[in-house]
Order: structure tokens, then C-alpha cells, then sequence
């Protein structure tokens, strides 16, 4: 793989260009310096994400995406890599998966068993890709797949995501290219 | 000897700057090599190097700092988060873009070297013959033969691994052990032998990893981080190869922080004396004197060098005499491919990250095969297994979602093609003098696009790719074509370009310039055309070549 294509292929998450836009590979859209919408590190805010980003991404044998700090990281990305558009929605889009929780449970999502939060979650995503697929390119983005999206990098790229999760090695030391694979063995971090 | 007086000035350390300053203190000539950035220090600086991927806060991505801070960067993959510092700031040094140019630099010792692509081939008889078989340009003063006792010491010093496949069209070298396809590549390459009846060929990159140790060098680890800096020096750089070399001569001394603003022409002797340097730290100006001056400032770069000297002489500087300098500004558009699923082997699997891919040579416009444009394309790529990245349909979120993505997914094989672009004397660089950097010097203006015969080849890139990964058992063959625009293929060349005719041409045959012989040029700016082979190699060869030349002649006199 030489660098473009490598750096090309990381630039994509669920078969899609990766919100933020101009996270990996940029088009030319101008940019509006992002001073920060709001305080994503408030420990609530955090504690909401990281359970956002565990119904997604569960401890199973191995660990989930809380493990990863995931709540903390979603914060930092939004806050530096995002547009302020794309923050606006982010930010629109914790009280509006809430109001989702309500209407569907009677109770707010933190207060919503794992159960109904898979169940919720299942629901927006489904409704996350049936936006993204006929969604234009200057449509808004949809906040769910911005969860989902943070949630996959920020896990799969984390020491407890890359080490336990999926397999890590530092220093190969050598290449094979026919390396025998069974079901069920991991896949590589990167 | 004064304390600014040397024998020998190079301007530039990167891949030929560097090779420069080897070839000249190795052949006893004291030498100082200028570089106008900072200096890197061979592994020490390399602060990224060692880094695992969850160290950095966001993980390799570009901030909205970062993409307003490098207004230019930002439009390709360079502008991340693992290497920022290796390219150059775009607002302290920005340029004109009459027509859009993507022009990513590095200014620090080591300069793009330490970036690079390190895909090393060498170009054949039909590439140095094109232009006069095709009545283009002017033909190229050399041939095959001339340099390919050099491109042999070039890959030997530098390490280039590499297979020996026997093809005309790309000649074998010197090479270290090539490094592995893995199972699915050399699949695909069979089917593709096979179906094109052994017209077109599909063979592992040959790239300046060494895969065996050499000169203190440890072979490649299979990390795949080159571009961060290799601590193992595994990967051919200024850091790495030449400059240890050089160094060890006792003779070269480097000064980082020196922009050279000219070159100093003495009209009597009709020769190059020295150069003017400008200290980018403290703003004072120093002279350097020398017997010879090798330019290798990158393409651009040299010619704005070659553009501000001597132009009481000329107006339009030292070597533009023929009308040429600054003209016929090349590089390799890309951006063109296609990739596609692979069924079956799903047994298999790889170990260690190879920083190299497959390479499918040109195949356009030779043998039988002809074209609606001329001359031809190559394509690098790969075949890997899908990560995590990738979308589940029938998953959403949840523990099973989490353990599918945590098993590697189906084959997928993708390749992009490096297409030759024609040397065209409008697209060229000028001084805009109307723009000062931050250091008050005048910024260039570039003004370049493709032309007719790279649209008409872009689409036989994407055409071919398809069947081609068709016709090797690729499923669901998707293609790209994306910004059709100069300069993102980082292989930028032409502007003092090598010719038999001082009336045309920039350079001789031994990349002297022809109105002062004691000034050499040997980046890319001496290229007269482009091929569609990665450059780097190439320049090495010819800097080698005319350091032997130049320390020749300077014995007999001559210059």
C-alpha cells in the first residue's frame, strides 16, 4: 500500500467519507475557526457519551468502548475537529437522542436500562443510514452517525481497543503475506 | 581559505541535495550544504516515530486549527496530526496560484526525503527517447546507457529493494531482496499475466527499504510509519544514508536556517562565485564563496534561486537565456484508480505492515498498444483485508456489531495509476514580485494545469483500471477520478530543464547550467519529461553522475 492509498482508506468509517469532512482528506470547503460551541468535558456530558459510546461498542470478552474513555475523546474531536455546524448538531444531537429516549421509554437515556438503550440505539442508527443514504452532501449530518462514527475510531484506536479488542503489534519485525487466518482470530489495529 | 569560502556550495539537503554533498566531500572537496529550515536531527528528532496511535489526541486526524493554518496542505493527505512538522508552513511561505497548484514542501534538513514515497525505478531507453520520437520539447542529452552505471551506484549506497523481473519497459537494478505479495496480490498478478497473454505485468514495488542491514542501517521492521522518521534508518533519507556519509568525510559542514536569495555571477570569469544567503532566524545576509554551486532546492524552489541571480546579466536570471527557465513545470498527475472486493482466501491473512504495495508498469502506447494521447501510465496498490472501518448492513450497534469488526472483513484489492504529464513550455513558475514571504523575499507564482493529453490519459486510468481488476476476478469494481490539478502528485519537475541546445534548454548533458558551468542543478528542475515513473531515483543517478563530473573537470581546470 503505498501512503496516498493507505491514508485514503483510514479516511473512510462505515463505507463513508468520515464527518468532520476534513478529518483525514480535505475537500476545499472554508472553514470558520472553531472557538468551541460548548463544554463538552462537563462530567455529565461525558459520563452521557461514554454510555452512548458503551451501547455501541459493549464490553463483551473483551473490553467496550467506556475502557477507551470514549465519552472524554468524542469531546475532544467534536470540540477540535468539527465545524462549528457540525458542533451545533453534535451538541443538538445529546438532547435530541434524550427526547428520543423519552418518547420511546417514559424515562431520559442515562436512565434507560442497557436493554432500551441497545434497543434506542439500534433505532437511530437504523434511521442514521437511511438518512445518510439519500442525504446530499450539503444536507446536515446526522448526529447519531457522528456518535457512531467517534466511537469506532476512537475505540479501535485506543491501547484497550487496539491491544484487546483487535490485535497490536508495535514492532512486526518482519512481513508475511500468507499468514494463516482462522475464524474467530483477530484482526489488526492498523 | 576565508571562513565563507569552500570548495564546493550545495543548495538543499534533500534526496539530491543530499547525494550531492556525499558525492562532493567524498571526493575530498570541502563542502557546505545550505538548507533554509531547521535542522532534524537523524532519530533523535523524530518525536513521533515511537508513538502508538492512541498517543496522539486525535489520532493522526487535522483540526480546524490545522486546516487553518495550512491553507494549501489541507487539500490532500499530508495535513495530519503524525508529521505536521515535517511540511513546510504554508503562511510563512505562501506562493501565487494563477492556475491551482498543489505545491506541499518540506523546508528542513532532509527536506522531502524524510516524506517521500520511497517507490525507486529506473527509466528505460523509451523514456529518454520519447520526446524526440514524438517531436515534443527538446530530446533528452543523455540515454539509457549514460546513466545506467549510476543508477547501479545509486541503488547500491541507497538500498532499493526490489525483484529482478526482466521487463524492458522498467530495467532490473542493483537491488536488496525484494520484499513479499502477499497471497492475494501474486493471485491477482497470475490472472492478469495470464489474461493479457504477458502484455502487462503486475510485480512488488521496488522502494528504498533496505531489507537487509546496510551501512549501519537495520533492515525495514515492517511498521509502516516511514514518514514519521524511521529510527532504524530503514528507509533511504539525507538522515539516514547521505548525510552520515558526508559527515564522516570530515569535509561538509551544514548550515540549516539559509535561505539562499541568489547565486553571486561573476561576469568576467562567466562563472558562479558564491551565493548569497539570508539567515531565516536573524534576518542578516552572509556571502559563501565557491568553485562550484550545485542547485537542489526542489524544483520550484531552484528555479526562483536561478530566477533572482545574475539578472543585471539577464533579466530573467541565471540560465534564462533560453527563454526556458522556470518553463515546462512537470509532475505526475494521479487521483485515478479503481479497487474492488477479492472472494475466497479468507484463511489468509498477513503479518507486519509493508510499506510498499504492488506496481503495475506501462503498458500504454507500447508494443501494439496504442492510444488517443501518448506516452503512459503506472498504477501502485494493494490488496489487504478490511478493518473495522468498514460498514456492517445487517449490524447496527451492540456486542455482536463490536466482536464482527473486531475479525478482519473480505480482500479488497485497490490501486491508483501515476499518469506522465507532457513537459509544456506555459506551464511554467515565475517571481511574483508583487508578494513578499515572511522574510520580504518575492514569492512565486505558479501557473500550470493539464492539458489534453493527461484528461484524455486520466480516462484510460480509470478505464483500464476496472477491466484490469476485473479481468483478474475483482468483484464490485468501484473507480475514482478526483482533482484533476499539478502538483499532488509531489513530483514536481522541468524547470531548468536538461537539453543539447543552450538556445532551448536550461542545462547540458551534465546538468551544467550553460551560462555558468560551474553552477550544476541535478533536482528535479533538470528533468526535460517526466515519464511516469516515481522521479527520486532518477535524481540520485543524475547527481551522482555530475558530481563526477563537476570534481573531473574542476581537476582538469575546465571549470
Amino acid at each position: 500500500m503505498n501512503r496516498r492509498d493507505a491514508i485514503t482508506r483510514v479516511g473512510l468509517i462505515l463505507g463513508g467519507t468520515v464527518i468532520g469532512a476534513e478529518f483525514f482528506m480535505s475537500g476545499c470547503k472554508s472553514s470558520t475557526s472553531a472557538s468551541g460551541v460548548a463544554d463538552l468535558s462537563k462530567p455529565e456530558i461525558v459520563a452521557f457519551l461514554d454510555e452512548v459510546g458503551e451501547t455501541i461498542l459493549p464490553a463483551t470478552t473483551t473490553p467496550g468502548a467506556k475502557a477507551a474513555e470514549i465519552g472524554k475523546f468524542m469531546g475532544v474531536m467534536v470540540t477540535d475537529c468539527y465545524t462549528e455546524a457540525d458542533q451545533k448538531i453534535f451538541l443538538k444531537g445529546i438532547s435530541d437522542l434524550d427526547e428520543a429516549s423519552n418518547k420511546k421509554f417514559g424515562k431520559k437515556f442515562m436512565e434507560a436500562d442497557a436493554k432500551q438503550r441497545t434497543e434506542l440505539l439500534t433505532a437511530l442508527d437504523a434511521e442514521q443510514k437511511a438518512y445518510t443514504k439519500t442525504k446530499k452532501p450539503e444536507d446536515p449530518n446526522h448526529y447519531f452517525r457522528m456518535m457512531k462514527e467517534l466511537t469506532l475510531l476512537g475505540f479501535f484506536t485506543s491501547k484497550p481497543g487496539a491491544t484487546q479488542a483487535l490485535r497490536y503489534i508495535a514492532v512486526p519485525g518482519k512481513y508475511d503475506g500468507n499468514f494463516p487466518y482462522k475464524k474467530g482470530d483477530k484482526a489488526w489495529a492498523t | 581559505m576565508s571562513a565563507n569560502t569552500y570548495d564546493a556550495i550545495v543548495i538543499g539537503s534533500g534526496i539530491s541535495g543530499g547525494w550531492a554533498a556525499k558525492e562532493l566531500t567524498e571526493k575530498g572537496l570541502k563542502t557546505i550544504m545550505l538548507e533554509r529550515g531547521r535542522n532534524i536531527e537523524h532519530i533523535k528528532d523524530y518525536v513521533n516515530a515511537n508513538k502508538d496511535p492512541w498517543e496522539f489526541p486525535h489520532r493522526g486526524g487535522r483540526t480546524q486549527k490545522m486546516i487553518d493554518d495550512y491553507p494549501v496542505l489541507k487539500r490532500d493527505y499530508p495535513l495530519n496530526e503524525v508529521n505536521l512538522d515535517y511540511w513546510a508552513s504554508d503562511k510563512d511561505s505562501p506562493y501565487t496560484e494563477t492556475k491551482r497548484f498543489d505545491w506541499f514542501r518540506g523546508y528542513h534538513v532532509g527536506g522531502r526525503s524524510l516524506m517521500w514515497g520511497r517507490q525507486s525505478y529506473r527509466w528505460a531507453d523509451v523514456d529518454f527517447e520519447a520526446n524526440l520520437k514524438d517531436g515534443i520539447a527538446v530530446d533528452w542529452p543523455i540515454r539509457y546507457k549514460d546513466i545506467a552505471p549510476w543508477y547501479s551506484y545509486a541503488e547500491k549506497f541507497a538500498g532499493i529493494s526490489g525483484n529482478k523481473d526482466g521487463l524492458a519497459i522498467l530495467p532490473d537494478g542493483d537491488f536488496m531482496p525484494p520484499m513479499d505479495m502477499n497471497v492475494v496480490e501474486k493471485d491477482v498478478a497470475k490472472r492478469l499475466k495470464d489474461h493479457y497473454k504477458e502484455a502487462r505485468d503486475m510485480i512488488i514495488g521496488r522502494t528504498a527499504n533496505i531489507t537487509v542491514p546496510h551501512n549501519n542501517r537495520t533492515n525495514c521492521q515492517y511498521r509502516n510509519k516511514c514518514w514519521l522518521g524511521c529510527p532504524f534508518g530503514a528507509y533511504f533519507s539525507t538522515q539516514s544514508a547521505t548525510l552520515p556519509a558526508a559527515m564522516a568525510t570530515g569535509n561538509l559542514t551544514v548550515r540549516p536556517w539559509s535561505i539562499v536569495t541568489k547565486i553571486l555571477y561573476d561576469k568576467d570569469t562567466r562563472k558562479a562565485k558564491g551565493v548569497e544567503v539570508l539567515d531565516a532566524e536573524t534576518n542578516q545576509t552572509y556571502e559563501y564563496f565557491a568553485k562550484i554551486v550545485f542547485v537542489n532546492a526542489s524544483t520550484i524552489n531552484s528555479a526562483w534561486i536561478l530566477m533572482n541571480s545574475a539578472t543585471d546579466v539577464w533579466e530573467g536570471g541565471l540560465g534564462s537565456s533560453s527563454g526556458e527557465l522556470g518553463h515546462n513545470l512537470m509532475d505526475h498527475h494521479l487521483g485515478v484508480g479503481a479497487s474492488g472486493r477479492y472472494e475466497g482466501f479468507e484463511d489468509k491473512y498477513y503479518f507486519g505492515r509493508r510499506a510498499n504495495g504492488f506496481y503495475i508498469p506501462r503498458f500504454a502506447n507500447l508494443g501494439g498498444d496504442k492510444r488517443d494521447f501518448i506516452r503512459g501510465f503506472g498504477y501502485q496498490g494493494g490488496a489487504s483485508r478490511e478493518g473495522w472501518s468498514r460498514d456492517i448492513a445487517e449490524l447496527n450497534v451492540g456486542g455482536a456489531f463490536k466482536d464482527a469488526l473486531t475479525e478482519p472483513g473480505s480482500w479488497q484489492v485497490g490501486m491508483g495509476g501515476f499518469g506522465e504529464t507532457l513537459p509544456y513550455h506555459e506551464n511554467k513558475v515565475t517571481l511574483d514580485k508583487t508578494r513578499k514571504d515572511k522574510w520580504g523575499l518575492p514569492v512565486v507564482a505558479i501557473d500550470a494545469e493539464l492539458k489534453d493529453n493527461e484528461k484524455k490519459m486520466r480516462i484510460a486510468m480509470e478505464a483500464e483500471g476496472k477491466a484490469m481488476l476485473e479481468a483478474a476476478g475483482v468483484k464490485d469494481v468501484q473507480t475514482h477520478s478526483t482533482n484533476p490539478f499539478l502538483g499532488r502528485g509531489i513530483h514536481e519537475m522541468g524547470t531548468a530543464r536538461m537539453g543539447r541546445d543552450p538556445k532551448t534548454s536550461v542545462l547540458n548533458e551534465w546538468n551544467q547550467v550553460w551560462d555558468a558551468k560551474n553552477v550544476f542543478v541535478t533536482d528535479g528542475s533538470a528533468m526535460t519529461s517526466a515519464a511516469c515513473q516515481n522521479p527520486s531515483l532518477t535524481y540520485m543517478a543524475l547527481t551522482a553522475r555530475a558530481a563526477n563530473y563537476a570534481v573531473e573537470a574542476l581537476k582538469k581546470n575546465e571549470i
